[in-house]
């Protein structure tokens, strides 16, 4: 590693290395490669093995969320906002209720504030172990991969005993969840919090401290703290430079203030740095998923707010109760006006701060809704982050920033 | 311990003492079923449910087709899964006419299949607007149960497949069709 | 208290760059402000330069449609945010349909780059003194703005769905 020269040594003799009588190379990276993990493409401009520069395009799945979501009353924007980070969809899902609650005013019980916070910890705890793994995967750990992603699938079987489904998960009402989590989503988190752990420490142990690794990933990708910033990266990428910006301390939100947890942060804000960070994400994940289970399982059993104007009612009670037809009926068509407003509200996604900024006008539909999607604000910063670095070090910054496609390109 | 592999069975033929005659067709697609060479073409969220089939749980690799092929020359299996917008089609397009003959198109999820939930502007309706599909797998995402009956139903295909099918009139009629060169 | 607050962007604000506004807070306890489009830059850099607001951090810009509000039927809303002190400031200018122009703050913020250009993608604002201002998600050949009310969200080219089919 010492013999590499570093981004700013590099960067220093480049007028040297680029000699006018040798062009550089345009080299097309993507849209279909398969070390971009997503469809978006980067043309380099290439000096040997060198990136001179890189230039983005994206937009190769734009599907118009934003366009579809200004047609689509409150509660059918859920499942948009699944597709949006697919990697850790109940985050979103939460995040877009939450905003929806904020606007509407309903305060939730803690029960169920308690109960989001466990999927989405669960979430965060999913996106990282694909995001983790896939550099492992890029740095050559193939292995590693298939073992640790025996366990994503394990929460999707808790998934599944929440809400149904595995991956576009729909999960949760605005005012709580559709139905109470049942007795096997808590053995089978249990069984997590209990077997997933040691497996994971010798996932790190395979990485950790492996010299192939440590020289892939280290002064690879870096980025300070003042340019993070301006490019407005969150999440965990802006905290592997340094920064201690959390949502869930700095806004807590969902009750999150209740909990005892640490943000761990990196100093270099480079690609190792990154990949520890999330690691120590996942521990203090587990650790919260931990804490809301006690809470949970101890408190009376209530999964939503009474909120009977904008909570769905239980569809037994619509078949058999005049009221709940007339509730189910006035919100399946949009009967119930939202207030007049402007929210914007952010959870803190895996990926960084997952913003909403919902305008009401009153009608049944959002006159406006945005999405402050992380991965698209901070993948503008890629270029400067590889700029005099190699190739191979490319893929590898690609994939620890974890660049969702779904999430890009909306 | 006993072996654990399975033989796949022989197709018909006249078999006798040293010898076994069977038809090329059946031959050839038996070779060509068990050895799909796919091309994962995953934009979205599909492409996740791709990587649950892959991985150790589900494992593809049972079917014979744990070699996935990055590159479009060297695949018999294009499985198209998750959106393809308009921006992306002339991609799509591309790497199918890049693949060798002989080539199958399994169109994993709704997006992929018909424009799923985004019937909006950028979103091409489903790829068969631009490539011929052999085989579609509904879902949103579909589960790797339904990706893997997918591979399937294009093993079925496969197997049957007469040798002679890729240099037939009604198979020239049909990339005319789709103005594939 | 929270009165101060609104009352102490105004000062600094009008400090700096000895224009008027007028900060109010929302229901929702966020800080929001109504600027003329020429005022957008100096206040965008006032707020950024400012070490005691320190609202050095963009968080969202993005654009809105309003085609019943006339010679106000284009607006660019930001959200600047300051870590420091946990405060997030909405800004919204205007600017009409016939002259969608805005000045680009990528000289302040480089995240504003891709926002600012998705931002034209979708309404057809133009921002000024932006280093490339291209279309970013959709295609380059696309000549409409999508996000403007008028324009339909199906494909318009669809021929396999027909109006009848939905009772439209």
């Amino acid at each position: 590693m010492s013999a590499m020269k570093t981004n700013q040594e590099f960067l220093a003799e480049l007028p040297r290395l680029a000699r006018p009588e040798i062009p550089y190379t345009t080299l097309n990276l993507g849209p279909t490669h398969p070390a971009t993990h997503g469809i978006f493409q980067n043309v380099l401009q290439m000096d040997g093995e060198r990136i001179v520069h890189a230039e983005q395009t994206i937009g190769y799945i734009h599907r118009a969320f934003e366009k579809i979501a200004e047609r689509r009353p409150f509660y059918q924007i859920t499942p948009l906002t699944d597709r949006l980070n697919y990697c850790s969809a109940p985050i979103n899902n939460m995040g877009w209720h939450l905003t929806v609650e904020k606007l509407l005013g309903i305060k939730t019980p803690k029960r169920v504030d308690y109960m989001r916070v466990m999927v989405m910890e669960l979430a965060r705890v999913a996106d990282h172990i694909i995001c983790n793994s896939i550099l492992g995967v890029d740095t050559g750990a193939l292995t590693g991969f298939t073992y640790v992603y025996q366990w994503r699938e394990f929460i999707y079987e808790i998934y599944e005993e929440i809400c149904g489904a595995r991956l576009t998960t729909n999960m949760g009402r605005i005012g709580g969840f559709e139905r109470d989590f049942n007795d096997i989503v808590f053995e089978k988190t249990r069984r997590f919090l209990r077997e997933f752990p040691p497996v994971w420490q010798e996932f790190e142990d395979l990485l950790l401290r492996n010299r192939i690794f440590m020289d892939r990933t280290m002064e690879t990708g870096a980025i300070t703290a003042e340019r993070a910033l301006n490019y407005g990266m969150t999440g965990p990428n802006l905290r592997a430079c340094g920064l201690d910006y959390d949502l869930r301390v700095h806004e807590p939100y969902c009750s999150y203030e209740d909990f005892d947890f640490q943000i761990p942060i990196g100093t270099t804000g480079d690609t190792y740095d990154r990949f520890v960070v999330r690691n120590e994400e996942i521990r203090q994940s587990l650790s919260i998923i931990q804490q809301a289970l006690q809470r949970i399982e101890s408190m009376e059993k209530v999964f939503h707010a009474e909120e009977e104007h904008y909570y769905l009612p239980p569809k037994q009670e619509v078949y058999r109760n005049m009221e709940a037809l007339i509730y189910h009926f006035k919100i399946i068509m949009g009967e119930i006006d939202p207030p007049v407003g402007e929210v914007y509200h952010a959870v803190e996604g895996a990926n960084g701060e997952l913003g909403f900024y919902l305008v009401s006008d009153g009608g049944r539909t959002p006159f406006r809704l945005h999405f402050r999607r992380p991965c698209f604000i901070y993948y503008q910063a890629f270029p400067e982050m590889v700029r005099g670095q190699l190739l191979s070090d490319a893929i590898v910054v690609m994939s620890s920033l974890n660049v969702i496609a779904g999430e890009l390109d909306a | 311990m006993g072996s654990e592999i399975k033989m796949s069975n022989a197709p018909e033929g006249l078999a006798g003492q040293g010898f076994f005659a069977t038809t090329l067709d059946a031959a050839v697609g038996l070779a060509r079923k068990n050895s799909l060479w796919p091309l994962p073409f995953a934009t979205s969220c599909c492409g996740i449910e791709f990587m649950s089939t892959m991985s150790a749980h589900y494992d593809l690799a049972r079917f014979g087709s744990e070699r996935l092929s990055f590159t479009p020359r060297q695949a018999d299996l294009l499985m198209v899964m998750g959106t393809i917008a308009k921006k992306m089609g002339p991609v799509l397009r591309q790497v199918y006419e890049q693949m060798a003959e002989p080539k199958w198109v399994l169109a994993v999820g709704a997006c992929a299949s018909s424009g799923g939930i985004f019937d909006t502007y950028s979103v091409l309706q489903g790829i068969d607007r631009i490539i011929p599909v052999d085989v579609y797998v509904p879902g949103c995402p579909p589960r790797p149960e339904q990706i893997i009956e997918g591979v399937m139903r294009i093993q079925d295909l496969v197997g049957r497949e007469s040798v002679r099918r890729r240099n037939s009139e009604e198979y020239r009629k049909l990339m005319e069709s789709y103005y594939v060169k | 208290m929270e009165d101060n607050k609104a009352g102490h962007i105004e000062r600094v604000l009008r400090n700096a760059t000895g224009l008027e506004c007028s900060v109010i807070q929302d229901a929702y306890g966020m800080f929001c402000m109504e600027l003329p489009v020429n005022q957008i830059y100096a206040t965008l850099l006032a707020l950024y330069r400012d070490p005691e607001l320190g609202f050095n951090f963009l968080t969202d810009l993005c654009g809105m449609h309003d085609p019943d509000k006339r010679g106000k039927e284009l607006c660019v809303v930001y959200h600047v945010q300051s870590m420091t002190r946990r405060e997030r400031l909405r800004i919204k200018a205007f600017a009409s349909e016939d002259q969608p122009e805005f000045p680009s703050i990528t000289g302040i913020y480089a995240t504003a780059n891709w926002m600012e250009r998705e931002t034209y993608d979708f309404y057809g604002i133009r921002f000024l003194g932006h280093p490339d201002l291209r279309r970013i998600l959709n295609m380059d050949e696309m000549v409409d703005f999508p996000m403007r009310r008028e324009f339909p969200l199906e494909d318009p080219l669809r021929e396999d769905k027909a109006d009848y089919q939905f009772g439209r």
